[in-house]
């Protein structure tokens, strides 16, 4: 505990010269300035009562750090906090499932502001360590169930960024089939599916949409198996939403030559020239966004979606697949969608009843 | 239903059973030796992985390919010494191989790769996902050339191994030991063949055929390797060998069945027709279930899989 103190005021040291620094020169672009201010103003406060330090924890999923995924995305976001609000952060990485519970327990013991689950099959574990450190506060990414005054849910429109992707499947297929491959076929997945149809049913409403559910979201093979069928059939376009089946349904498109679109994440880097764009969902901003509410203290234990609104969800190109003209396209829609002149269907429900407005 | 699309189901069929045929057979050998393997799983995670790093390495698919034999081979030794000298339970070793394969290979993806999750794509030119060129004659073939052109090199590796395999076990002197020291480990022992050094051999050929399977599942398929990619089967190589009654040429077919209904289910959804998937999902286990039970014939393996070998035991 003593080695804690001490490296605690060593960083406090460390800020404060930090924000010495910076006075010395007035002459620094004003990007830097928001930053320093609050530093100082926080700063007198911190060293007479270095308890109050804000300090929030986040308990990965499995795949852990260094995923490329949820996990490296969700961290991101809390390096973000950590450089503007000055908050500290801890990690606990979990092995396996079994993890889940005694590091929610290990942080809620130490007191931590907000703890972060990452990942949706912390629910249990989630739920029963808010129950039981009823003044600690939790937040869980992709999870919307849980109805505790001391638990944020933190899940995402993914129907909207599905429907952009959709939008630029439908204006980029020249054979009008266009393909999406899922998971398992749960409510979670649907939305993807439905919101994605949606999309191309906007911009291309002759095109056919051939949907293939693998039963697994960890099988590659069955991806690509399925991605090849589709393909077999016309599709030039597939989309997934299929963890690392999808790893299937990119490598399916480099052999056959056809577009892939990938999820969650920029996937370009698997194939550059087969992957589209992918839709992503931004956990950054959403573990961001809820540190800043634990900060200001407007935390409250309740289920936020994050949508195109605050960019929670949207659609990335780093290869530079996508022509202007689809750019425009999507943003078009993008702006319909926020402004509520487009409700993206989440159930085949809402999909046949979804008519397309006049833009 | 045109006829494409059932050469694109049987292509596909034939693809999904490369890996589990591999591996079953592996598993016949080791059991028909009087070895069970569970380790299968595992040892497929290895290849797969040591395949993908070797390629990397040393821009060859083949020697990947090689070496995803080779380190099967040593993981099967591990199971080999353990089962067969220390005389522990099979099955706990097995398991263990497992556990320990998902960590090595998670280890040395974070050391080589600098990430985790899954390693980057290798080259197009090194990928073995396609028809090898020197078969490419195959595809002038009428009506089957557009069935050969969906192959992969592994896809014939396979049924070459299931003749090998049917001819060695059944045909050969050795054959006929290692049947015999799975059926009665004694027996064999008073007529003077060596259980101990019968039940090595066959452990290492069950780890180097589920290391070719491990290298099918990675450059065979994705060109790629991914964190746990063996998504179980191991196991369900297992199942198949049951249902296959411990026969090369049964396990063969167990498994293109398996294979069959897995590509059956993903056409009949990409057509649109509603056939519900989890029915056809369920299909080869509960096969496998009826084979148990004796519905399907009579499944009964060698007598002595499973049990340790003691000599000068009572």
């Amino acid at each position: 505990m003593k080695k804690r103190v001490l490296a605690l005021t060593l960083v406090i040291a460390m800020v404060f010269a930090l924000a010495l620094t910076g006075c010395s020169k007035p002459a620094e672009p004003t990007t830097a300035a928001p930053t320093e201010a609050p530093t100082e103003t926080e700063a007198p406060t911190e060293t007479e009562a270095p308890a109050k330090q804000i300090v929030v924890g986040m308990i990965t999923d499995t795949g852990g750090l260094g995923d490329e995924s949820f996990n490296d995305s969700a961290y991101l976001g809390l390096t973000k906090a950590k450089e503007d609000f000055g908050v500290e952060v801890k990690v606990l990485e979990s092995d396996d499932e079994d993890d889940y519970g005694p590091n929610l327990t290990a942080f809620a013991s130490e007191k931590y502001d907000l703890i972060f689950s990452v990942g949706f099959l912390m629910a249990d574990a989630t739920k029963a360590a808010a129950e039981q450190f009823t003044d600690q506060n939790f937040a869980i990414i992709d999870e919307g169930g849980i109805v505790l005054p001391n638990v944020a849910g933190l899940t995402f429109k993914e129907h909207e960024g599905s429907f952009l992707v959709g939008v630029i499947a439908g204006l980029t297929s020249e054979t009008d089939v266009i393909g999406f491959v899922g998971g398992m076929q749960f409510p979670l997945i649907e939305k993807f599916q439905y919101g994605f149809q949606a999309g191309v049913k906007a911009v291309n409403p002759d095109a056919q949409v051939l949907v293939n559910y693998t039963g697994s979201f960890g099988d590659p093979a069955l991806g690509k198996e399925a991605a090849l069928a589709q393909h077999q059939l016309g599709a030039d376009v597939i989309y997934h939403a299929s963890g690392a089946c999808g790893i299937g349904v990119i490598q399916a498109a480099g052999e056959q030559d056809f577009w892939a679109i990938g999820v969650d994440m920029d996937q370009s880097a698997l194939d550059p020239e087969h992957v589209l764009c992918s839709m992503i969902k931004r956990v950054d901003n959403a573990t961001y966004l809820a540190t800043k509410s634990i900060v200001e203290g407007t935390f409250k234990g309740e289920t936020i979606e994050f949508g195109l609104e605050v960019d929670g969800v949207g659609y990335s190109d780093e290869a530079g697949n996508l022509s202007a003209e689809m750019v425009a396209a999507a943003e078009k829609y993008r702006a319909a969608i926020i402004d509520g002149t487009i409700i993206v269907p989440t159930d085949l429900a809402t999909f046949e009843a979804f008519e397309v407005p006049e833009l | 239903m045109n006829f494409t699309i059932i050469i694109a189901l049987i292509a596909s069929a034939f693809r999904l059973a490369t890996p589990l045929i591999f591996a079953s057979l592996g598993g016949t050998f080791s059991e028909r030796s009087g070895v069970v393997n569970i380790a299968l799983e595992g040892i497929m995670l290895m290849g797969a992985f040591f395949s993908v790093l070797i390629t990397y390495l040393y821009g060859s698919a083949w020697l990947g390919v090689g070496g995803a034999i080779l380190v099967g081979i040593v993981t099967s030794l591990l199971l080999a010494f353990m089962a067969i000298h220390l005389l522990a339970n099979q099955v706990v070793v097995g398991v263990a191989i497992n556990v320990l394969a998902a960590s090595i290979t998670a280890y040395f993806l974070e050391m080589v790769w600098k990430r985790s999750g899954q390693t980057t794509s290798l080259p197009k030119e090194l990928s073995l996902t396609g028809n090898p060129q020197s078969l490419a004659f195959l595809e002038k073939i009428p009506i089957l050339g557009d069935l050969f052109s969906r192959f992969t090199p592994f896809v014939y590796l396979a049924f070459v191994a299931v003749g090998v395999s049917y001819y060695v076990l059944f045909k050969t002197p050795f054959g006929l030991r290692v049947r015999a020291v799975g059926e009665h480990p004694r027996a064999a022992d008073t007529l003077g063949i060596n259980v101990y050094k019968t039940r090595y051999i066959c452990v290492m050929i069950s780890g180097a055929l589920a290391g070719l399977a491990g290298a099918t599942l990675s450059l065979g398929t994705i060109s790629l390797f991914r964190e746990g990619m063996s998504v179980g089967k191991g196991f369900i190589a297992l199942a198949a060998m049951i249902f296959g009654k411990w026969h090369p040429v049964g396990a063969m077919f167990a498994c293109l069945f398996f294979g069959f209904t897995e590509a059956l289910q993903i056409q009949a959804q990409t057509i649109g027709i509603k056939l519900a998937p989890e029915f056809l999902q369920m299909l080869p286990y509960v096969a496998t279930i009826f084979a148990l039970a004796g519905v399907v014939g009579k499944a009964t393996g060698p007598a002595s899989s499973g049990i340790p070998y003691e000599k000068g035991e009572k």
